[in-house]
């Protein structure tokens, strides 16, 4: 049933107005059995960095996200800390419910949306630029304090609109090499694409220490990488394509332990 | 502003082996990449990363393009009196950073 869900999703892109008519009958996402982290895909040198919380690199984005939140910012001069006090009572369990609908704008918000949020509106600061090492080194502090807790994302009426997105880009072939992430995070996870080992594609590590990046890097960078690897157009970071993906994928890895600040190949 | 996180062990016995370990965040631009207009990226690497125990030089690294970003190093010494670990270090644009911790040493 789920297969031919997939088999008619893919018919759809390609004789659209054909079986328009049926277009009604929505895809029946599934989840991967059994549900693995990437790590558990990684070299035993890769397991061995995240395990140990000295030499993990992505430590050191730690360290400075710990500073950053308790040093003043912007007009209001206030810090992080001001509001919410000890980052590792209040923020616990805080990154594993998100991407999340923001209740003041009714926008999906993921992380970083919502530490900018917090930045331009209550410490009247500039937001931080994606990818920079601030909003990284605040994501990742942030999300340490969720660590070994369970992804957690409701999908209700309000977000459920963002969810079918996110599922639909999911299952659609992009780019000249032709491929919906399905193909290889859910057909062909555990098998070899050349040196690498395809993973579930979970966000759960994210923001991640990428050997190959040589830095720290956002789940929306990482699912750029993939889009490049298919020849598609990239959309930008923080842009409503990867939200929604991230909503979605953070439904598909329900269960799984954040590992926030991973490292990965 | 330079990041580094070092781990001292805070207690040992005189002539005990302690392990010291120092992560420094850093690039370590190798001078052979170029940016998105084809310029290319000035080389910029932590040159020299100094370790002093009480005052006394202990280790010393000389680091060039070959390393890695974010330099990590693993070493030992031998715990003798009680006082600082430091560490400084520079990097080619002349940026500085230091970091040090303390060790009490018992007999």
């Amino acid at each position: 049933m789920i297969r031919r869900g997939v088999v008619l999703l893919l018919l759809l892109a390609v004789t659209h107005s054909a079986i328009s008519a049926q277009s009604a009958q929505p895809v029946q996402p599934f989840r991967p059995t059994p549900l693995k982290s990437g790590i558990d895909f990684s070299g035993a040198e890769v397991r061995a960095l995240q395990q140990d919380d000295f030499s993990s690199p992505a430590m050191l984005w730690v360290t400075r996200g710990e500073k950053l939140w308790n040093e003043p910012a912007g007009n209001s001069g206030k810090s992080c800390a001001t509001c919410h006090k000890d980052a590792r009572v209040s923020m616990k369990g805080v990154s594993a419910g998100y991407p999340k609908v923001d209740p003041d704008t009714a926008k999906l918000t993921n992380l970083e949306g919502r530490i900018n949020q917090c930045r331009t509106q209550n410490q009247q600061a500039a937001p931080l630029r994606y990818e920079s090492d601030e909003l990284l080194a605040l994501t990742a502090y942030v999300g340490l304090q969720s660590r070994g807790q369970p992804v957690n994302v409701v999908i209700d009426t309000q977000n459920r609109r963002n969810f079918e997105r996110g599922r639909d880009i999911f299952y659609t072939r992009m780019g000249q090499i032709n491929l919906a992430c399905t193909h290889c995070h859910d057909r062909n996870f555990g098998r070899k694409l050349l040196n690498d080992t395809i993973s579930q594609g979970h966000g759960n590590p994210y923001p991640a220490y990428r050997l190959e990046w040589q830095t720290m890097g956002s789940f929306h960078r990482r699912l750029r990488a993939c889009f490049f690897g298919v020849r598609a157009e990239l959309p930008p970071a923080g842009s409503q394509d990867l939200l929604d993906l991230e909503l979605f994928l953070a439904w598909r890895s329900q269960g799984l332990k954040v590992e926030t600040p991973g490292v990965r190949k | 502003m330079s990041i580094a996180r070092i781990l001292v062990p805070p207690n040992a016995k005189r002539g005990e082996l302690v392990e010291i370990r120092i992560a420094i965040q850093h690039p370590m631009e190798t001078g052979f990449r170029m940016d998105n207009n084809g310029k290319v990226i000035p080389k910029n690497t932590v040159n020299n990363l100094l370790c002093r125990y009480n005052g006394a030089e202990v280790f010393r690294a000389e680091m060039g393009s070959g390393i890695a970003a974010n330099p990590y190093w693993q070493f030992y010494i031998v715990a003798q009196e009680s006082g600082n670990v430091e560490f400084s270090w520079v990097d080619d644009r002349g940026e500085k950073g230091a970091a040090s911790s303390p060790i009490a040493v018992t007999a």
